[in-house]
C-alpha cells in the first residue's frame, strides 16, 4: 500500500548513517590493529591515515544520525515511532533534545557521540599511542554501532533502530489498514515526554553522565595498549589527566543525578542505594582506586598490576552497569530501571567480548608487568595508597554483589533480595569505609613517599588531628546528633565517621599550607580530598540528623489504625485555612492553583508558621498530571533554603486527586417528592421554590432563580437539608451547589425539562473538605554536601590541568 | 610472609564476614502461601493488585494508613498494610513488589521502601502502553 504523507527520507538517510557508522568503525577497528602490527613506519602510517579518515567518517556518521533524529523530532514527523513515543508538539526544543536521550537509541547515540569526540582528541594528542588506543576505542564504536542498527542478519535482529515508522512497530493495527493513516487523531501527536523528566535536570543530566560513561574507555584503552605493546607502564602518564577526566566527569554526572533526585523528585533524599545509582557509583569507585594507583606508579613504579586490574575492571563495570539498567534485570529491585527491550543477550555479548579479551591479555602479561620486589615501607605515602585503593575497590565490590542480588538469582536459581530496610543494609557496611578513607585522606598526604621520618610525620600531623577532633567533639556534643534508630554502636560509628571526615578536610586542607607551602598549582589532590571529606561530612550531617516534620501530631483520626502508634506518620493532614500544629510550625493549608494546562501542574500553597519566633514563609510544592497515557500524578516538592538547613515538602495526597470537580456528579430527573438513592442513604426532593429569600439567599421577583429544598435522610436515620441553588444572570446559567458534609455529599441542580421534572445532580465523594497531606522533611547541612562535591570537582579540574601540562 | 599478603587476608577475613552478615540479612521472594508459613518474618513478595477488593486511603483521615488486597500467580489472596502515604499511580501497577512480613493474616509494610512500584520513567518504553495509546479512539 502507498501511505499518504509520510516522510521516509530522513529515516532513510539516518538508516544509511547508522550503517555507515558501524562499516567505518569496523574500517577503523582493522587499520588501527594493522598500524599497530605494523613492521615498518610507512606501512604504520598508511595504515594509520586510513584509520584515521576511517574513523572520521564514523564521527561524520554518528552525528548525521543525531541530526537525522533531531529533525524528525522537530519537524514532528509522527510517523516514525521515536517521535510518536517520545516526544509531543508542545516540547520547547531544550526537551526536544531531553526526549533524544530519554530513549534507549538516544542514550546509546550520545554514548557514542562523546567516544567520537575523545577519539578526535586522542588523534591529535596520543602519539605513539594513537593507533593501539584508538583501536580499543574504534571496537567500542564498532559495538556501539550495532545496538542502534536494527538490521537483520540470518533472521536475527541485531540492535533497535531509532527510525522505526509507527506502522512498523505496531503493524497489525487495524489503523494501518488505510493509506492516510496520519490524518486520524492519534497520530497527531506524539505521545510527549514523561512530565516527571520534563526538567532542566534532565537537559544537563544525561550528556554529563554520558561523558563520564564515556570517557572510561580511554584509561582502558592505554591500560590494554600498554599490555598489547608490551610498553608496560609507559602510557600510565599520558592515561593519567585522562583517568582524572574520567573520574571527574563521572563523579559529576552521578552527584548530578543525586541533585535532581533531591531537588525534584521524591524520593526525599539524594541516595537511595537504588541499584540504578549504584550502577555508576561502582565503576566510578574502582576508578578512583585506578586513579591512585596510577599516581602511585607515577612516583615509585609499585603497584603497576592492581592498576591494570582496576582500569580495565572500570570499564567493564561501565558495560555491566549498562546490561543491569537496560536489561530489564532490576525491574523489582529499583524504581529506575528501564523496561528491557529485548536486548538482554546483546547486551550481554557487549560485556563478554572486552571481558574475556582483556582478562586473558592481563593474565596472560601479569607475570610480564614490572613489579618492585621490595615492600613499601610501613612510613610511605604509596603503601597507604594503595591500602586505601584496595579498600574503595573492596567497598565497591560489596556493592556490586549486593546490586547484582536480581542476576545471582537468575544464574543460580535463588531468591535473594535485600530486607525491607534497603538503606541501611548499605549503610552499616559503608559508613566504616568512610572511616577508613577519611582517615587514610588525612593521613597519606603527610607521608613522603618511599620513605618519612617518623619525628617529620608526627611533628606535621599533630595539629590537624587536633583541630579535627576539638571540632568533631564539639559536633558530636552540640551537633545534636541522636540518631539511635539502629542503636547506640551504629550512633557511635556515626559520630567517629564525622571525625574522620572532619579530619579528612582539616588534614588536607591544613596541608596545602604545612606541605605544599601554599602551592596551590600543585594542591589538585588535596583540594579534591577536602571536597571529598566535606561531601562525607556533609552526608553523615544530613542524614543522621535528618527530621521528619510532618509528625501527625494533629490527633486527626490517629486512632483508626491501632497498630499505628509504633510506626512513624510522616504525613500530616492539612485541612484548608485550618492552622495545624505541626511540631516546631504551625502549616495552614492556604489554596491550590493550576498554573497552566499545557504542563498540567497544581501548585499549592502552604504557609509555615515557626513557634518560637513566628517567622513565617510559604512553601508550593506542585504536582503533575503524567501524561503518556498514563493517569496520576507525580509530586515536585519545594523547598526553604537556609545555609544550614533545608526545609523540604512534598504533596502527598489531595482531596482532587487528578479529577475536576464536576466529573463525578451524576444526573437524576426527578419530580417533586421524588426520591433518588445515594450509597448511605436516600434523598427527596420536598419543593422547589422561585426566587428563594431566606436565611441563605437573597434573591427578589426581578431575578430568576430556583432553589430545590431536599432532605437527605442517612441510613442512621439522620436527617439533613440540602437547599442548591439554579439561577439566571445575564443570560447564562449559574449553578450554586450545596454540601452534606457528613454524608460527604454535593448536591447540584441541572436543567429545568419540560415534563416538570428538574434534574438532580449528586455527587458522592469520600473528601469534601479541602484538604492536603504533606509530608515535611528537615535536611541539617545539605549545602556541605554541595558543597563539598563543588569542591572535589575543581580539585579534579586543577589536577587535571596540572598533569595534562606535565605530559606534554 | 609479606606485610601486604598479612594485609590482604585481613581484609579478605573482613569481606567475608560482611558478606555472611549480608547474606544473613537478606529476605527471599516469597508467594502469599509460604510467607504465611513464614509468619513475622521479613520478605518479599511480587504481587498483583486485587482488583475485586477496594483500595482503602482517606488521606482526610489518616494518610498514613493505606490498605489493599493482593493475588499473587498461584491465586492466594492478602490484605496488605502500610504506614505510609499512598504510591502515586498504584492502581496502574502491573505488579507490585512488596516487602514486609505477615502478621496473622495480614502482610504489614513497616518501611516506607516496602512497596516498589514501577516508577514512570520504566513505562516509556513498554510497548503494551503505547499500543493503548495508538488504538483509542478508534
Amino acid at each position: 500500500m502507498d501511505y499518504i504523507g509520510e516522510h521516509l527520507l530522513p529515516g532513510k538517510l539516518g538508516h544509511f548513517f547508522a550503517v555507515l557508522s558501524f562499516a567505518a568503525s569496523f574500517v577503523s577497528v582493522v587499520a588501527y590493529f594493522k598500524a599497530v602490527g605494523a613492521k615498518d613506519t610507512t606501512d604504520e602510517k598508511n595504515w594509520k591515515r586510513l584509520a584515521r579518515i576511517a574513523f572520521g567518517i564514523d564521527v561524520i556518521a554518528v552525528f548525521s544520525v543525531f541530526a537525522s533524529i533531531y529533525y524528525i523530532v522537530h519537524a514532528h514527523l509522527f510517523e516514525y515511532n521515536f517521535a510518536w513515543e517520545h516526544s509531543s508538539k508542545a516540547l520547547s526544543p531544550k526537551y526536544l533534545l531531553a526526549c533524544i536521550w530519554e530513549a534507549q537509541e538516544g542514550s546509546f547515540l550520545l554514548w557514542t557521540m562523546w567516544h567520537c569526540v575523545l577519539g578526535i582528541i586522542l588523534i591529535f594528542k596520543a602519539k605513539q599511542w594513537e593507533a593501539p588506543v584508538m583501536a580499543v576505542i574504534s571496537f567500542v564504536q564498532l559495538f556501539l554501532a550495532t545496538m542502534i542498527m536494527g538490521v537483520y542478519v540470518f533472521g536475527i535482529k541485531i540492535g533497535n533502530t531509532p527510525f522505526a515508522l509507527v506502522r512498523e512497530k505496531f503493524g497489525d493495527g487495524p489503523m494501518f489498514q488505510r493509506a492516510d493513516y496520519l490524518k486520524m487523531p492519534q497520530m497527531q501527536d506524539g505521545q510527549g515526554l514523561n512530565a516527571l523528566l520534563q526538567n532542566y535536570w534532565m537537559v544537563i543530566h544525561p550528556p554529563v553522565l554520558f561523558l563520564g560513561f564515556a570517557s572510561t574507555i580511554v584509561p582502558f584503552a592505554f591500560a590494554i595498549s600498554g599490555l598489547w605493546k608490551k610498553q608496560y607502564g609507559n602510557w600510565i602518564k599520558p592515561a593519567l589527566p585522562w583517568t582524572l577526566f574520567s573520574a571527574c566527569l563521572l563523579g559529576t554526572g552521578i552527584m548530578m543525578g543525586a541533585a535532581w533526585a533531591y531537588e525534584s523528585l521524591t524520593f526525599g533524599g539524594y541516595w537511595a542505594w537504588d541499584p540504578v545509582e549504584n550502577a555508576s557509583l561502582v565503576p566510578w569507585l574502582v576508578i578512583i582506586a585506578g586513579l591512585h594507583t596510577m599516581v602511585v606508579y607515577n612516583a615509585t613504579r609499585h603497584s603497576l598490576r592492581a592498576t591494570h586490574l582496576f582500569l580495565i575492571l572500570g570499564f567493564i563495570l561501565i558495560l555491566y552497569s549498562t546490561y543491569l539498567t537496560r536489561s530489564g534485570r532490576l525491574g523489582d529491585t529499583s524504581v529506575h530501571a528501564f523496561v528491557g527491550s529485548g536486548m538482554e543477550l546483546h547486551l550481554v555479548l557487549f560485556i563478554l567480548v572486552f571481558f574475556f579479551p582483556a582478562m586473558i591479555l592481563f593474565i596472560r602479561e601479569y607475570k610480564n608487568i614490572p613489579h618492585i620486589k621490595k615492600e613499601e615501607n610501613t612510613y610511605s605515602r604509596e603503601f597507604w595508597m594503595f591500602i586505601g585503593s584496595l579498600v574503595i575497590f573492596l567497598s565497591s565490590v560489596f556493592i556490586m554483589i549486593a546490586t547484582s542480588l536480581p542476576v545471582i538469582n537468575k544464574i543460580a536459581g535463588t531468591n535473594w533480595t535485600i530486607g525491607d530496610d534497603v538503606e541501611f543494609a548499605y549503610n552499616r557496611i559503608e559508613i566504616f569505609i568512610a572511616i577508613i578513607l577519611g582517615t587514610l585522606t588525612a593521613l597519606a598526604q603527610y607521608l613522603k613517599y618511599k620513605q618519612t621520618a617518623k619525628t617529620f610525620f608526627f611533628k606535621k600531623i599533630w595539629l590537624p588531628t587536633a583541630i579535627a577532633l576539638i571540632i568533631a567533639i564539639l559536633f558530636s556534643f552540640f551537633g545534636g546528633i541522636h540518631y539511635d534508630k539502629y542503636g547506640t554502636g551504629f550512633l557511635a560509628a556515626i559520630h567517629l565517621g564525622l571525625f574522620c571526615a572532619i579530619y579528612s578536610v582539616v588534614a588536607n586542607a591544613g596541608y596545602i599550607w604545612a606541605g605544599l607551602n601554599g602551592r596551590l598549582k600543585a594542591a589538585g589532590a588535596s583540594v579534591a580530598h577536602v571536597g571529598f571529606g566535606l561531601m562525607l561530612v556533609g552526608i553523615l550531617l544530613s542524614s543522621a540528623k535528618k527530621e521528619v516534620l510532618s509528625h501527625n501530631t494533629t490527633g486527626i483520626n490517629i486512632n483508626f489504625d491501632p497498630s499505628a502508634k509504633q510506626n512513624p506518620l510522616e504525613n500530616i493532614t492539612l485541612l484548608k485555612n485550618v492552622e495545624t500544629d505541626m511540631g516546631k510550625y504551625w502549616a495552614t493549608y492556604i489554596n491550590n492553583d493550576s498554573v497552566d494546562e499545557k504542563t498540567k501542574m497544581t501548585y499549592f500553597k502552604i504557609r509555615f508558621r515557626k513557634k518560637d519566633n513566628n517567622e513565617e514563609f510559604t512553601l508550593y510544592p506542585n504536582w503533575i498530571k503524567m501524561t503518556k497515557g498514563q493517569q496520576g500524578i507525580s509530586a515536585n516538592p519545594d523547598k526553604r533554603h537556609y545555609w544550614d538547613r533545608d526545609i523540604f515538602s512534598y504533596i502527598s495526597a489531595a482531596d482532587n486527586m487528578g479529577e475536576g470537580d464536576t466529573t463525578s456528579f451524576k444526573s437524576y430527573p426527578v419530580a417533586i417528592h421524588d426520591t433518588v438513592f445515594y450509597s448511605k442513604g436516600y434523598m427527596v426532593l420536598d419543593k422547589v421554590i422561585v426566587n428563594p429569600d431566606n436565611e441563605k439567599y437573597h434573591f427578589t421577583p426581578a431575578d430568576t432563580a430556583l432553589m430545590a429544598s431536599i432532605t437527605v435522610v442517612s441510613r442512621d436515620s439522620m436527617r439533613y437539608q440540602a437547599r442548591p441553588v439554579l439561577y439566571i444572570k445575564n443570560n447564562e446559567a449559574h449553578y450554586i451547589a450545596d454540601t452534606v458534609f457528613a454524608q460527604n455529599l454535593a448536591l447540584m441542580l441541572g436543567k429545568v425539562n419540560d415534563s416538570k421534572k428538574i434534574e438532580l445532580r449528586v455527587r458522592e465523594s469520600g473528601d469534601m473538605v479541602p484538604f492536603v497531606a504533606l509530608k515535611v522533611y528537615e535536611f541539617p547541612q545539605i549545602n556541605i554536601l554541595w558543597f563539598g562535591t563543588i569542591i572535589m570537582i575543581i580539585g579534579f579540574i586543577m589536577s587535571i590541568v596540572r598533569r595534562a601540562r606535565s605530559t606534554t | 610472609m609479606k606485610r601486604l599478603h598479612i594485609i590482604l587476608l585481613v581484609f579478605i577475613a573482613i569481606a567475608i564476614g560482611v558478606l555472611v552478615s549480608f547474606m544473613g540479612n537478606l529476605s527471599t521472594y516469597e508467594t502469599i502461601a509460604s510467607a504465611k508459613q513464614k509468619e513475622g518474618k521479613t520478605v518479599t513478595i511480587i504481587a498483583k493488585l486485587d482488583n475485586s477488593q477496594p483500595i482503602e486511603y482517606d488521606p482526610s483521615k489518616n494518610p498514613n494508613y493505606l490498605s489493599f488486597h493482593i493475588s499473587d500467580t498461584l491465586g492466594n489472596k492478602a490484605r496488605v498494610v502500610y504506614y505510609y502515604g499512598k504510591p502515586y499511580d498504584m492502581e496502574k501497577a502491573e505488579r507490585i513488589v512488596l516487602k514486609g512480613r505477615m502478621k496473622g493474616d495480614i502482610f504489614e509494610i513497616t518501611q516506607k521502601d516496602g512497596i516498589l512500584i514501577k516508577c514512570p520513567s520504566k513505562y516509556k518504553d513498554d510497548p503494551e502502553a503505547a499500543k493503548k495509546n495508538l488504538s483509542q479512539n478508534q
